[in-house]
Order: structure tokens, then sequence, then C-alpha cells
């Protein structure tokens, strides 16, 4: 349906390779290429110096991809949102960014679910101040336990770290409930939207989030790139974190005084062509039937789930609500599983996907992850499904003595 | 410098399958021959760091001959290991020096296999063969 829009996939196709890692980074639209294309072969110009008329007109184009995330994630202003180099270096920012609000024996409240980028920067943060990460326990379908969360919030909770949708289970966590639960306590809450943003359309105003993350090349967009979407009242009170050019108003030998939020978290050269390749992504998105896609997405995710539960052997990681399955199979080696996979031209994740303590608390070493985007087809599926067939044939046989 | 006979056993078994069936179906079996050590001895010093399966490798010397052994739990792998292991297995560490695994995995058809990238760790394996026979 969509996926001519997407040119590398012919080319993909042409090499054998059906890809099916859309959750570790997406494929990329037309338009962004266009968008590149046109950027970087008219002149290219610095941003926020505009002491002549190109730079201005970089300028304000880069400027327009604010106002575009703003509106896309439904905030009050553009100047909540903060453009970073990385999701995961958002993450640090807002860990460095709060540290001074973190005392000995406050409580950092987490989920087992978190990425790696959502949980480490908290987990360092904890042992700079004696801090405690506390766990939101999850059931066996992948989900936060509400009953067992909301007794968790306490007056040393000072902040909710947690994602939209889980990276290896696809569950979407009850995120605005949560997010609730945090305000009524006092706790700042900060939501992981690199998969939920790809799979549904998000309203940090609706969610009742204070920070909301996410990258833009997940969502066909660059990489390069993430945005940190904070609340007007919150993100103008943080301190800077990194310093450098833009982000100054003053300077003298002795010291410096500082921008407003956004720039003054955006010290240095911003990505701009990156960040005008994702307001070209989000163009593209928003002219698309999101419920179409949203459609889309449940059918094959549907099938995807049906073809595993078919299988012998196969058991799926808790029950994914969008977008990708984690599943292992009795007696095979997600390692062998993987490299037989791959000899069949199928691009999927294989191992711990970034978050260890996940894998540690569903008792597995590891798994294998098929990841779906608006451009996946059933074809695709169909494919996998035949090299699973094909690898497990092989691995599920008796050894031989 | 003549392949040790073990190494010769591994090259014609390749060699004689080159279909994707044919050749997984061998490494499969060679797994089976991989010189190995339970499980129970397994231990964090010997654990080869950059494997996505874990794999434990071990070294000892008969006189100025190298013997390696090693653990795994992925199937697959173990045959992969045991590729390397059998063209390794009674050098000398001068001769192992002068081994090239790029070339003995390019005749073996599993070239894609030893690139430092690969999930499967084999470049790091083989790094630390030749770590170990320097420290003998």
């Amino acid at each position: 349906m969509w996926h001519n829009d997407f040119p590398a996939l012919a080319a993909l196709a042409a090499r054998g390779i059906t890809y099916l890692d859309s959750a570790a980074t997406a494929q990329k639209p037309a338009a962004l290429l266009l968008a590149l294309q046109t950027y970087l072969s008219q002149g290219v110009a610095n941003v926020h110096r505009a002491g002549y008329r190109l730079a201005d007109e970089v300028t304000t184009a880069f400027e327009a991809c604010r106002d575009e995330v703003a509106t896309f994630i439904g905030a009050a202003q553009r100047d909540e949102i903060v453009f970073t180099r990385s999701a995961t270096e958002a993450f640090n920012l807002l860990a460095y960014a709060l540290e001074p609000q973190i005392q000995a024996g406050d409580e950092l409240l987490l989920s087992p679910l978190e990425h790696h980028a959502n949980l480490l920067p908290w987990q360092q943060l904890a042992a700079r101040r004696s801090a405690t990460l506390v766990w939101l326990p999850i059931t066996a379908s992948g989900h936060i336990d509400m009953t067992a969360a909301s007794k968790l919030f306490n007056p040393r909770t000072k902040l909710l770290a947690v994602t939209q949708l889980s990276n290896v289970l696809g569950t979407v966590q009850p995120v605005r409930e949560l997010c609730a639960l945090a305000e009524q306590h006092g706790a700042l809450s900060v939501v992981d939207g690199a998969q939920g943003i790809v799979h549904g359309t998000v309203d940090v105003r609706a969610l009742g989030c204070d920070f909301y993350v996410f990258s833009a090349h997940k969502l066909y967009g660059p990489d390069g790139l993430g945005v940190l979407y904070g609340r007007h009242s919150l993100l103008s009170q943080l301190p800077p974190w990194q310093f450098g050019g833009e982000m100054v108003q003053q300077v003298s030998r002795a010291s410096a005084s500082f921008q407003a939020a956004p720039l003054r978290f955006e010290a240095g050269t911003p990505p701009i062509s990156a960040v005008l390749a994702l307001r070209a992504s989000l163009a593209y998105l928003r002219a698309l039937d999101r419920s179409a896609v949203a459609a889309h997405e449940a059918a094959l995710l549907q099938h995807l789930k049906d073809g595993l539960d078919q299988r012998a052997g196969v058991r799926r990681l808790g029950d994914s609500d969008a977008a990708l399955v984690s599943f292992v199979v009795d007696a095979v080696h997600h390692a062998d599983l993987a490299q037989l996979l791959d000899e069949q031209g199928i691009a999927v994740r294989s191992g711990q996907h970034c978050a260890h303590p996940l894998m540690a608390t569903l008792g597995v070493a590891g798994s294998t992850r098929v990841s779906l985007s608006l451009y996946s087809q059933d074809a695709d599926l169909e494919r996998f499904f035949t090299a699973l067939d094909n690898a497990l044939a092989l691995l599920q046989e008796e050894p031989t003595p | 410098m003549s392949l040790p006979a073990a190494a010769q056993q591994v090259l014609n078994l390749l060699q004689q399958s080159p279909s994707f069936e044919g050749r997984n179906r061998a490494l499969l079996q060679l797994g089976n021959q991989l010189p190995s050590f339970a499980s129970e001895r397994r231990n964090e010093q010997d654990l080869v760091h950059g494997c996505d399966s874990q794999v434990w490798l071990r070294c000892a010397q008969q006189g100025t001959a190298l013997h390696f052994s090693a653990s795994s739990d992925a199937r697959l792998i173990r045959g992969l290991l045991a590729c390397l292991l059998l063209r390794a297995n009674g050098l000398t560490a001068a001769e192992l020096a002068h081994v090239d695994w790029p070339d003995w995995l390019t005749q073996l058809g599993l070239k894609q296999q030893l690139s430092p990238s690969r999930a499967n760790g084999l470049n790091a394996v083989v790094q630390r063969v030749l770590a170990l026979s320097r420290a003998t």
C-alpha cells in the first residue's frame, strides 16, 4: 500500500532482503530524500546567526520543524520542543538537568520494560544522588500492573520514567494512568515514546506527562536526531547541561548567561539537515490516513501472532498490542535461529534488545524480534514464515549421535 | 604447511554440501565433534565477550602443541566453533600465528561469518585463540 513511498524497499527486495527490523530503525520515505537533496544541493547555512538571507531562510525552515513537531505531538507551545542528537541524549539531558531536584533517599520509579536508554541515565543519577530505583511490577502479559503500581507511589517518589510501548514485547503501557498518579504524588513523569509515537497518535497533553522523548529515525525520519518535549513551566526552569555556541546570551571571560529554553539545551550546531528531513517525514505522515495505517498494522500483527502460534515449540513473550513480537523456540538458541534467518535474507533482531533487566525478569537468555511498520506487507511475513520453517526443520531435528 | 587431518575432514564435509540445508546440517554435525567441556566447568575467565550466544574457550598445551576446547549452548555456533578449533588444534603457537583465517573460512564457504560486526562473535573467538596461543 505505502511501500512504494519507500525507495529502499525495492533495493532491498532486489538483494533478496526482507526487512522486519523497523523497531530498530525505519526505512525512509522519498519525501525525506527529496528534502535532504534539496537542502544540501541548494546551499547550506548555519542557523540562528542570520546575518544574511540564506541563513535566515535555513533558520526559518529549521524552526518550522519545531512547529511541525509541536503540532504532531499536541504540545501547547513550540518552545516546549528541544532537538537533541538522539533519544538517548534526551534522557541524559533530563538526568543531568533534573539532578539538583533529586535528594538522597528519593525514589525513582521505573518499569523492568525500559530500554537501557531510559534506564541507565536514571541508574547513574540515583548513584550520584544516593537515590533509589523502585521497580513497577509487570503482569504475565507484559503490562505494568496498575494495582501494584499505585501502591508504590509515596511522598519520596520524585520521578516516574516509563515506556509507552515496549520495544521487546510490543505491549502498550498504561502511561496516562501512571502519569496521573505521578502528578497526584508530586512526582515528575518522563515517557519514552521511541516506539509508541511510531504506532499511534500522540497527544502529550492528553497523556499528562511532563516530558516525552522520541527519536526521529524510528519515525521514518533521519538518524542523528532526537526530540525532547518538556512542559513549559518545567523545561524553562531547568539548567543547561552542555555548553558552547548557540545556547548563550552574553559571555565574558569569567561568566556567561544562557538563552531561554529550548535553545539553552541546543549547544553547538544542531543537526540542521536532519531537522529539515524530519519535517519532511512528519509532513508525509500527517498526509496519511493514520487510522488506515493503524488498521493495516493491526492486521499484520494478527497475521504474525497467528503464524507464530501455529508453529510447534514457538512461544511469544508477553502479548503484543502493537507492531512487534518477540519469541523464543523450545530447545533452539536464538543465535542459531538468527543465523539461519539471516542466511535466507530475513532481517530481524536477535538477542537482548538493549533490555537486559527485562530478559532477566522473563527468564530468557535472548529472543528473536520481528517488527513491523506501515510499509510492511503480508508477503514479508510469508517469506519470514517460510524461512522460519526452513530454519526450525534443521534446528529441531534430533542431534545425530 | 599441510592441513591437520581433522581440518581436512571439515573442508571435505563443507565442500560436499554447498546448499543452505546441506551446509547447515554439516555444521550441526560438526558441532557434535567440537572439542568441548561440560557446562559445569564454564567460568567467567573463559567467557569470550562479543558473542550473541555465550561462548567459553580454553587452551591446553601438550608439548608444544596447543589444544583448544569450547563450550556453547547454541548448536550451530558449536559447528562454527568446530570449524575454527579443528583447524587450530595440534598446531604450535608459531604455526597458529600463520593461519590465514579469512582464507580458511572462505574455503569453507563461511567467509561472511568472520566479520567483526557479526553478532556470532567468531571474530572475537579467533582473536581469543590467538591471544591464548601467544600467552603459552
